[in-house]
C-alpha cells in the first residue's frame, strides 16, 4: 500500500445507490481510510458505520465547497446511470454528464487536494453492432457511432474523464469499464429479464454475453485504488456464454422476440409493464459484446468469478431467496439517530471511535 | 484461478473435443494444464494431429460443471460441427467428390492463414475446405466472412456455430497468433462469389491486402489453396442489383441452378467435381506484432499470392477433362 493510502480521505458519489453503498461499506472495513464522505440525492440504503452522508442535488452544484471543506484526496465516482429504464433521458443526462462535469470542476480547483479519481463506467461505451470484434480491448473505438442515449451519455462522461486526466497529470485517474454486472443482489435490466417467467431473446440470434460478478466490481475498484493504477481498464469475467445458455443455466425458457420492427411490436408489452428492456439491450440480444480483461489481470487483479460462475452465483442467490423469502433490507437511514451515534458526546466510543454499543 | 487443474470435473456435456477449439486466452501454465487434460482424455487416433492452442482455454474447464453447451468464444460449437460433419460428409465425398492435392502442406500444429479463391452464388468452397481439413487433419478451421452474415437471423447463428466469424482483423490476429489456429479467408469476398458464369476462374482483386498484413502481424504463413469446381456448382447467369439493394443483401443472383431446377435450385448445387490444390506456404520475412507494415510490401505479397493461385487454377483447368468427372 502506498504512502498516501495510509490515511485516505475518500469521497464517494452516489452513496444511495447500490454501488455507492457497497463501495462505502468496503472502504469502512479498510483501516487506512480515515474519512469517507458519501454524496447522494437520496439516503443510503445500507448500514454504514462511519461514512458521512451529505445530501446534494443531482448535479453536485455545492461540490467544490464540500471538496474544499473535507480535503478529500480520493474521489470514487460511482454515480453514473447505466440503466435508462430508471429515469428520463433528461434526468440521466443531468446525473451522468452534468454531475461528472461539476465533480471534475471541483476536483481540479487550484487548491484541490484530490490525488486519486476512480470512475465507474460501463462497456456500453463500445456499443454493440455486427461489425464488432469478438473482443474489445481498452484502446478500441466503437465500430459505429453510438446510437443510444446511455451509450452516448457514458461516452461523454469518459470524454470529461480523459480531459481531466490530461489537465491534471498529478492525479491518478482510473476509468473502469464494467461488463454486464450480475450477482446475488444487484438488479439490472438483464437480471430483471432473467427473473421473468420466460426470458426475452431475439429470434434467430444467440449472441455471446459476458458478465462480471458484483463482488469483483467492488474488489476491482479497491484494487485500482490500492495500487494507484492509472488508465482505462475493462472489468469483465473470463469467457463468453451464448444467451440461450445463460437462460438455460438460470433454468428458464426463452421467449423469442421478432428480430425486425422489434421496438414497435414490443410497445404494447412495454406499456403493460411486461417487458422492460431498454432499446440498447435489443442490439445486445442480437450481437452481444465481449471485452478483453487481460489488462487489469496483468496488473495483478484476480477475478473470483468467470462469466459462467457469475451467472451461477446469480441463480443460486435467486434459489435461496425463493426458499427463505425476500430478505427485506432491515436498515433505514434515520438522520437523527445517525447524528446521535456519530457525534453525541454521550456515546461511549472504542479506540477507533466506533460506538461500543455494537449496533 | 485455483480451479484450472487437470482434474476439473468433466460431465457428459463437456466432451474432451471441445477444448481443442475452445478459447479464452489465459496464462501459459494453464494452457499446459489444458493440454495435459486433452491428451489424457482424448484417445482418438487423430488426437496426435490435433493442435492444442498455445494460450488456450481455461474457462471451459473451470466452468465445465456450469456450462450447458460447448460454444466457444468465437461462437463455434464442436458438437454442432460434429453433427454438420455427419450430415455434410455425403455431399463432400459423394456429390462433390472432393479431391485434395498437397494436403500435407497444411501444418498439423501452429497457426496458418488459408487463402483460397471464392466462387458460387452460395459459396460451396468454404464448407468443402473446412470439412475436408477437419476430416483429413482433425484440425478445426475458423472461416472469416463478411459482417453481413451476423445480421441475418438463424443463418448467422448457424454460421457462427459452425466455425464462421466476422472478418475483423483483431479476431484473425487472436485466432492466428494467440491460439495458433487455422483460419480460412477469401480475400475476394463477395466480388468473387458474385461473378457471372463467363468470368469464372478469373480472380478478382484481393481486397486491400489486409490478409497479408494480418499474417505478418501474427507471424504465421499464408497457405494458398486453389479450388476448382465451386464455380460450376452454382454459376450465376444474371444479377439483380436493384432488388439486392432493396433487400439489403450484397448481391442477388439468378443462378443456372434456378433455371434448371426451379425454386429447388436456390439451394441445390450441380454435382461439379471438386479439386483442391494446396500450394506451398508463403512465409514473410518480417518481425511480427508490428503496428504497421510497409503498404507496398503488403500489396506486392498480396498480388504475388493472387498470382500463385491464378496460375495454379489455369494449370488445373488445363488438366481438367470434364466439369463433372474431373
Amino acid at each position: 500500500m502506498s504512502e498516501q493510502a495510509a490515511h485516505r480521505r475518500v469521497l464517494v458519489t452516489g452513496l444511495g445507490t447500490f454501488w455507492g453503498g457497497r463501495v462505502a461499506q468496503a472502504l469502512e472495513a479498510d483501516p487506512s481510510v480515515e474519512v469517507i464522505v458519501g454524496l447522494d440525492t437520496t439516503e443510503p440504503h445500507v448500514e454504514l458505520e462511519r461514512t458521512e452522508y451529505v445530501r446534494v442535488d443531482a448535479n453536485y452544484s455545492i461540490l467544490a465547497k464540500i471538496v474544499r471543506a473535507t480535503q478529500v484526496d480520493t474521489i470514487i465516482h460511482t454515480f453514473l446511470v447505466v440503466d435508462p429504464t430508471q429515469m428520463s433521458r433528461r434526468a440521466m443526462h443531468e446525473i451522468n454528464v452534468i454531475g461528472t462535469m461539476n465533480l471534475f470542476a471541483a476536483a481540479s480547483a487550484s487548491d484541490s487536494t484530490v490525488r486519486n479519481v476512480v470512475v465507474k463506467s460501463a462497456t456500453a461505451v463500445y456499443g454493440s453492432t455486427p461489425e464488432d470484434p469478438t473482443w474489445f480491448d481498452e484502446d478500441m473505438a466503437p465500430a459505429r457511432p453510438l446510437r443510444f442515449p446511455v451509450e452516448r451519455s457514458l461516452a461523454q462522461v469518459e470524454g470529461y474523464v480523459h480531459d481531466f486526466a490530461e489537465d491534471n497529470p498529478h492525479v491518478t485517474v482510473s476509468l473502469l469499464r464494467f461488463s454486464n454486472v450480475i450477482g446475488t443482489e444487484i438488479v439490472t435490466p438483464l437480471t430483471r429479464a432473467l427473473e421473468m417467467p420466460v426470458v426475452p431473446s431475439m429470434f434467430g440470434f444467440d449472441p455471446r454475453f459476458q458478465f462480471v460478478h458484483e463482488d469483483d466490481v467492488i474488489r476491482s475498484i479497491l484494487f485500482v485504488l490500492r495500487h494507484n493504477l492509472a488508465g482505462v481498464y475493462n472489468v469483465a469475467g473470463a469467457g463468453l456464454l451464448p444467451w440461450t445458455e445463460v437462460v438455460s443455466i438460470c433454468g428458464k425458457r426463452t421467449f423469442p422476440m421478432p428480430p425486425y420492427v422489434t421496438t414497435e411490436l414490443l410497445w404494447p408489452l412495454k406499456r403493460l409493464g411486461l417487458v422492460d428492456l431498454p432499446e440498447e439491450y435489443l442490439n445486445l440480444l442480437r450481437y452481444g459484446r465481449g471485452v478483453d480483461n487481460r489488462k487489469l489481470r496483468s496488473a495483478g487483479f484476480e477475478y473470483e468469478y468467470t462469466s459462467a460462475q457469475a451467472v451461477q452465483a446469480f441463480i443460486e442467490g435467486i434459489r435461496l431467496r425463493r426458499t427463505i423469502g425476500d430478505h427485506e433490507p432491515t436498515y433505514r437511514y434515520e438522520r437523527d439517530v445517525e447524528q446521535f451515534f456519530r457525534h453525541s458526546p454521550a456515546v461511549v466510543r472504542d479506540r477507533n471511535g466506533r460506538p461500543t454499543g455494537g449496533r | 484461478m485455483p480451479a484450472d487443474r487437470p482434474t476439473a470435473p468433466r460431465t457428459k456435456r463437456a466432451p474432451a473435443r471441445r477444448t481443442r477449439a475452445a478459447a479464452v486466452d489465459t496464462t501459459v501454465d494453464s494452457a499446459v494444464d489444458a493440454a495435459v487434460t486433452v491428451d489424457a482424455v482424448d484417445a482418438s487416433p487423430s488426437a496426435a494431429l490435433v493442435h492444442l492452442p498455445s494460450r488456450a482455454a481455461t474457462p471451459p474447464l473451470v466452468d465445465a460443471h456450469i456450462r450447458h453447451g460447448d460454444v466457444d468464444e468465437w461462437g463455434r460449437s464442436e458438437n454442432m460441427r460434429a453433427w454438420a460433419r455427419r450430415l455434410y460428409d455425403p455431399v463432400y465425398s459423394k456429390w462433390f467428390r472432393a479431391e485434395w492435392d498437397g494436403l500435407e502442406k497444411i501444418p498439423a500444429s501452429g497457426g496458418a492463414l488459408l487463402v483460397a479463391n471464392h466462387a458460387a452464388a452460395i459459396p460451396s468452397d468454404a464448407p468443402v475446405i473446412m470439412h475436408g481439413i477437419e476430416k483429413e487433419l482433425g484440425r478445426p478451421v475458423y472461416g472469416l466472412a463478411d459482417y453481413f452474415f451476423r445480421k441475418a437471423p438463424v443463418v448467422g447463428t448457424m454460421w457462427s456455430r459452425l466455425g464462421g466469424l466476422p472478418a475483423h482483423p483483431d479476431n484473425a490476429y487472436r485466432l492466428l497468433h494467440n491460439q495458433q489456429q487455422l483460419v480460412l479467408v477469401f480475400p475476394e469476398g463477395t466480388k468473387g462469389t458474385s461473378k457471372l458464369m463467363g468470368e469464372r476462374y478469373q480472380l478478382r482483386r484481393f481486397g486491400r491486402g489486409g490478409f497479408v498484413e494480418i499474417a505478418m502481424r501474427a507471424g504465421v504463413p499464408v497457405i494458398p489453396i486453389a479450388v476448382v469446381g465451386a464455380e460450376e456448382s452454382m454459376p450465376i447467369v444474371a444479377r439483380l442489383p436493384t432488388l439486392a439493394k432493396a433487400l439489403g443483401v450484397p448481391y442477388l443472383p439468378v443462378t443456372a441452378n434456378m433455371l434448371a431446377f426451379g425454386p429447388l435450385g436456390t439451394a441445390l448445387y450441380f454435382p461439379a467435381k471438386f479439386k483442391l490444390k494446396v500450394l506451398d506456404p508463403v512465409r514473410f520475412d518480417v518481425p511480427p506484432n508490428r503496428e504497421r507494415y510497409s503498404q507496398s510490401r503488403v500489396m506486392d505479397e498480396s498480388e504475388r499470392i493472387r498470382g500463385l493461385i491464378q496460375d495454379a487454377l489455369y494449370g488445373m483447368l488445363r488438366e481438367r477433362r470434364s466439369v463433372w468427372f474431373g
